[in-house]
């Protein structure tokens, strides 16, 4: 069995990361945005 | 039930500080930095959101350049204290998820790189990763004292790519900032090896102080300041650059070559004794810091 501890900080570890990934993908969309509209020479 | 036993940390999902401190941060900021002044000096001025990106994808490709080796390294890096406490060494993340946050880190950027800027720098960006996980980390590294002679050519790439990503080509002075870097590499990896020579040699790594001695490591680490100084202030001997960057750069230089005389007449064997290597090995993070800050500055003030 899977302690409750380690339980907890396995939940609180992948809880953390998923953030972190769901942070670093929305600045990712948003970067892509700008660099479309960069490309397609509407330098804002 | 399934039971999970939990005594191995490196069981446990890596925190993402922990992915952060694979990409080396201290040694990325100075990768950006020079890749930022590549990007400044150069004649062609790119669309803010364009510019940052190609910084970005400098900093991305340094930090996989850092996941990947210490994947390739988590061994050596056990046995040495200044390198013991990373990630994989340590047990806080399984040495394949280095691996794959290293491979992964490296495609993105590279392809962020071609479709932000162009594919010129792009396939520079590849080659630089390439170069520093191959030739430098896993063929020169283990093998041979002149490791880091050839090896400080990926550390030399970020200048060179900041400026193909904003003029898609190359030309004179980012390949002179190309060969500064070059030929700063060695007297700044030596300084500090040989004051923590005793890890080196613990890990079996041939560091020029751990097969040569600390006496011919700091001869040699004078003779490379003297091309590094010629390299300094020969953007401004072609007229690439203002005598101000010129007269900073032969300043900023004798004062290296000044540190490095001391170096070499030190004769200790000693880390306590080796005050002059520590001293050159800081002047030179700031020498680079300073030489490049002073290269933007005469680009863009008028003076």
């Amino acid at each position: 069995m899977v302690k409750n501890d380690d339980d907890d900080l396995i939940r609180k570890r992948q809880r953390d990361r998923a953030r972190v990934v769901a942070l670093l993908l929305g600045g990712f969309v948003v970067l892509l945005f700008f660099i479309t509209i960069a490309k397609t020479g509407m330098n804002w | 039930m399934p039971t999970l036993e939990l005594s191995n940390p490196a069981a446990l999902p890596a925190d993402w500080r922990d992915f952060v401190a694979l990409t080396k941060p201290r040694v990325m900021s100075l990768v950006v930095f020079s890749g930022l002044c590549g990007l400044l000096v150069a004649p062609v001025q790119l669309p803010l959101v364009l510019g940052f990106t190609a910084i970005l994808c400098i900093a991305l490709a340094a930090g996989a350049c850092g996941a990947l080796n210490q994947w390739y390294e988590a061994d050596i890096d056990a046995k040495m204290r200044r390198t013991a406490n990373r990630p994989v060494p340590a047990g806080r993340m399984e040495r394949q998820s280095a691996l794959h946050f290293g491979v992964g880190l490296s495609g993105f950027s590279v392809l962020l790189m071609g479709l932000a800027t162009n594919w010129f720098a792009a396939a520079l960006l590849t080659l630089s990763i390439l170069f520093y996980v191959i030739v430098y980390t896993v063929w020169l590294k283990p093998r041979t004292a002149q490791n880091i002679v050839i090896g400080g050519a990926a550390g030399a790439f970020p200048p060179l790519i900041g400026w193909v990503a904003a003029t898609g080509h190359v030309a004179t002075l980012p390949l002179l900032l190309f060969a500064i870097i070059f030929l700063w590499t060695p007297p700044h990896f030596w300084a500090l090896s040989l004051f923590v020579r005793s890890d080196y040699a613990a890990a079996g790594i041939p560091m020029l102080p751990v097969v040569a001695g600390e006496q011919s490591t700091r001869r040699q680490i004078f003779f490379y300041c003297l091309p590094m100084a010629a390299a300094a202030v020969a953007p401004w001997a072609l007229g690439l650059t203002g005598p101000i960057y010129g007269t900073c750069a032969a300043v900023l230089s004798l004062v290296f070559l000044v540190l490095a005389a001391r170096v070499a007449a030190n004769r200790a064997t000693e880390p306590s004794g080796m005050d002059a290597e520590k001293h050159l090995f800081a002047y030179s993070v700031f020498y680079l810091f300073a030489l490049f800050t002073v290269l933007v500055a005469d680009r863009f003030l008028p003076w």
